[in-house]
């Protein structure tokens, strides 16, 4: 693929076409198959030869890798290579839920203040409101008010991401409003949720999935950071963050008690990043181009 | 140009509003009563109900942040639970570190990502581009606390380079303050060089798909006049945007970085306030870094006109 100075659109246009489909969407399928990897790590975990990743062995502190022990085990005995693996369910089911929820509400909101103008002035001015407070902030004091529960970290990092997604949708809808195809089916006297269900929703798909994926990317960063300094998941679950912070204060002499989770976490993350890209170009070819 | 201006600054109150109500619900809504706390534990209930009167503590929601707004106006954000110190003196105690930081970090990232993102434009679907790309998805992947200790583990332990953690003022000298600075740097700075790298790209190809750059070549003139004169000078405005949005991930991370690093600064005193339940510090923290991302995302918008002459208001 040759792009020139001048025409940078077309040459890229021409020579994509014929490459087979999984070459074209090279990303796609790199992340994909990661991502499918981690999951049926979360999934499969007992049966990865894992041990209970919370039973404390106090003799077996801090052993080094070894055969029995694959990634050693940390400051209180525990096995960290269960750790791990079991902490994958943490992280991609926060990450999943996360998405589907703020996509939910974003949705609704979106085509609210898309389609009334009263509720549009309110809402976008509180969502204005929630966007200028950093999303790690806003989720750590979310956190910060209530316990530590997987079901209070999912609502505090949602509702740190519903307001992009809000504006989205919002943004889809005002620019579908001005199509000729919707504004013959209001000619015609189409109720409004009517439009909403076979004119607007159908069009909000493409963008929501792409942006669902970058969601549930940031989100497990949000996880592992609030779990990191202690906003996050209780110590009880293994979660990456959770096993990262608690190698913190023997980092120097043990670092792969942090490496390793890191590891897990970024690949997870690269992961679903990459998944993102390639369904945007693949579902959007004048946004491929650009980004 | 001023009316706009004016009308522009207005827009931001009902924002900074909204934010806050927000924080105002955070300590509304917080569990623990200030009023026991101050009593202490050998209190009576009428001890309890003494101080909240006059604390004005059992005044309902919207009066209690009426007084609460006004006296943020004249700069009280109220008092730390756990010190007893005002938090507008606890926030200004460790204002320099955070700032040091940020900027060090602001344009660092800048000086890089805008070269980055030129050259990946330039060669567009090049060897460079490639790397460029590959870097900006990196960059949104790897966790700035995994950045952090990956460079500590390289840097500090195994090649003994640079310093572990810590922060030096720049008053004790340049290259001390610098010497504690680069590792954080890189580690916070890599999102937002993968955010504004990536922005400047795909900002370059837009620009340079237009007819006045295929006249500026055709002319034959040079490459980097091109580039630069032409290109770059019409893709500021998405860029020095991007740049303003990116301040998020710049707050976001330095609560982290400042973790990773030990380095005295807000960030860290965020974390210290949230595993004491303190409060009034987190909420004036966060009230503060709101107000500072608003204020930094008001001075992108006015300085659209600096950069691209033909938006008038």
């Amino acid at each position: 693929m040759t792009l020139t100075l001048v025409a940078p659109a077309t040459s890229a246009q021409t020579t994509g076409k014929r490459r087979p489909w999984w070459k074209r969407h090279l990303s796609i399928v790199i992340g994909g198959l990661l991502l499918a990897l981690m999951v049926a790590i979360a999934v499969a975990a007992p049966l990865l030869g894992t041990v209970d990743p919370a039973a404390l062995s106090p003799i077996r502190r801090l052993r080094m890798p070894s055969e029995q022990y694959w990634f050693g085990t940390d400051a209180l005995g525990r096995d960290v290579y269960s750790r791990v693996v079991y902490g994958a369910r943490a992280s991609l089911f926060v990450g999943f839920a996360v998405a589907l929820l703020a996509v939910l509400a974003g949705l609704l909101f979106g085509l609210l203040a898309g389609f009334n103008r009263w509720i549009d002035a309110i809402l976008m001015r509180i969502m204005d409101g929630l966007m200028s407070i950093p999303s790690v902030l806003l989720a750590i004091a979310l956190m910060a008010l209530t316990r530590a529960s997987l079901e209070n970290v999912i609502a505090a990092i949602a509702i740190a991401e519903i307001p992009r997604v809000t504006r989205l949708v919002r943004s889809v809808v005002l620019s579908l409003r001005e199509q000729p195809f919707v504004e013959a089916a209001i000619a015609v006297g189409t109720s409004t949720p009517l439009i909403l269900w076979r004119h607007i929703l159908p069009n909000t798909i493409a963008p929501l999935i792409v942006q669902a994926t970058y969601i549930a990317a940031s989100a497990i960063i949000t996880e592992a950071i609030l779990s990191f300094i202690g906003a996050g998941l209780p110590p009880s679950i293994p979660t990456w963050g959770n096993i990262i912070a608690e190698g913190r204060a023997i980092f120097q002499v043990r670092p792969h008690l942090i490496l390793i989770p890191a590891g897990f976490l970024s690949i997870t993350v690269l992961a679903i990043n990459l998944l993102g890209d390639g369904m945007r170009d693949a579902l959007d070819p004048r946004l491929a181009r650009q980004l | 140009m001023f009316a706009y201006i004016v009308r522009r600054i207005l827009a931001t109150i009902p924002v900074m509003g909204v934010v806050a109500l927000f924080v105002f619900s955070l300590l509304y809504f917080s569990p623990g009563d200030p009023a026991a706390i101050i009593a202490g534990d050998m209190s009576t209930a009428d001890d309890v109900a003494r101080i909240r009167r006059s604390l004005g503590l059992d005044l309902p929601y919207h009066v209690r942040f009426g007084t609460w707004v006004w006296a943020i106006l004249q700069g009280d954000l109220g008092t730390s639970i756990f010190s007893n110190l005002p938090v507008a003196t606890l926030i200004g105690q460790r204002l320099e570190a955070t700032i040091s930081l940020s900027i060090v970090t602001l344009v660092f990232a800048v000086s890089v990502a805008i070269p980055m993102g030129v050259l990946a434009a330039w060669k567009a679907g090049g060897w460079i581009d490639r790397i460029v790309m590959l870097f900006a998805v990196l960059g949104f992947s790897v966790p700035v606390f995994v950045i952090g200790y990956v460079l500590i583990f390289t840097f500090a332990i195994e090649l003994d380079w640079l310093p572990v953690q810590g922060f030096t003022s720049i008053r004790e000298g340049f290259w001390p303050f610098l010497r504690n600075m680069i590792l954080p740097t890189l580690a916070l700075g890599t999102i937002y060089i993968a955010l504004i790298a990536r922005m400047t790209r795909a900002a370059m190809l837009d620009v340079m798909a237009q007819d006045y750059i295929r006249t500026a070549n055709a002319k034959g003139l040079r490459t980097d006049r091109v580039l630069l004169g032409h290109a770059l000078r019409n893709a500021a405005v998405p860029i020095v945007t991007v740049v303003g949005i990116g301040v998020a991930l710049l707050i976001g991370g330095v609560v982290v970085t400042e973790s990773v690093f030990a380095i005295p600064g807000l960030g860290r005193m965020t974390v210290d306030a949230i595993l004491r339940r303190d409060y009034p510090v987190i909420q004036g923290v966060i009230l503060m870094f709101s107000f500072v991302y608003v204020i930094i995302n008001l001075l992108v918008d006015l300085s659209y006109t600096l950069f691209d002459p033909r938006i008038r208001y």
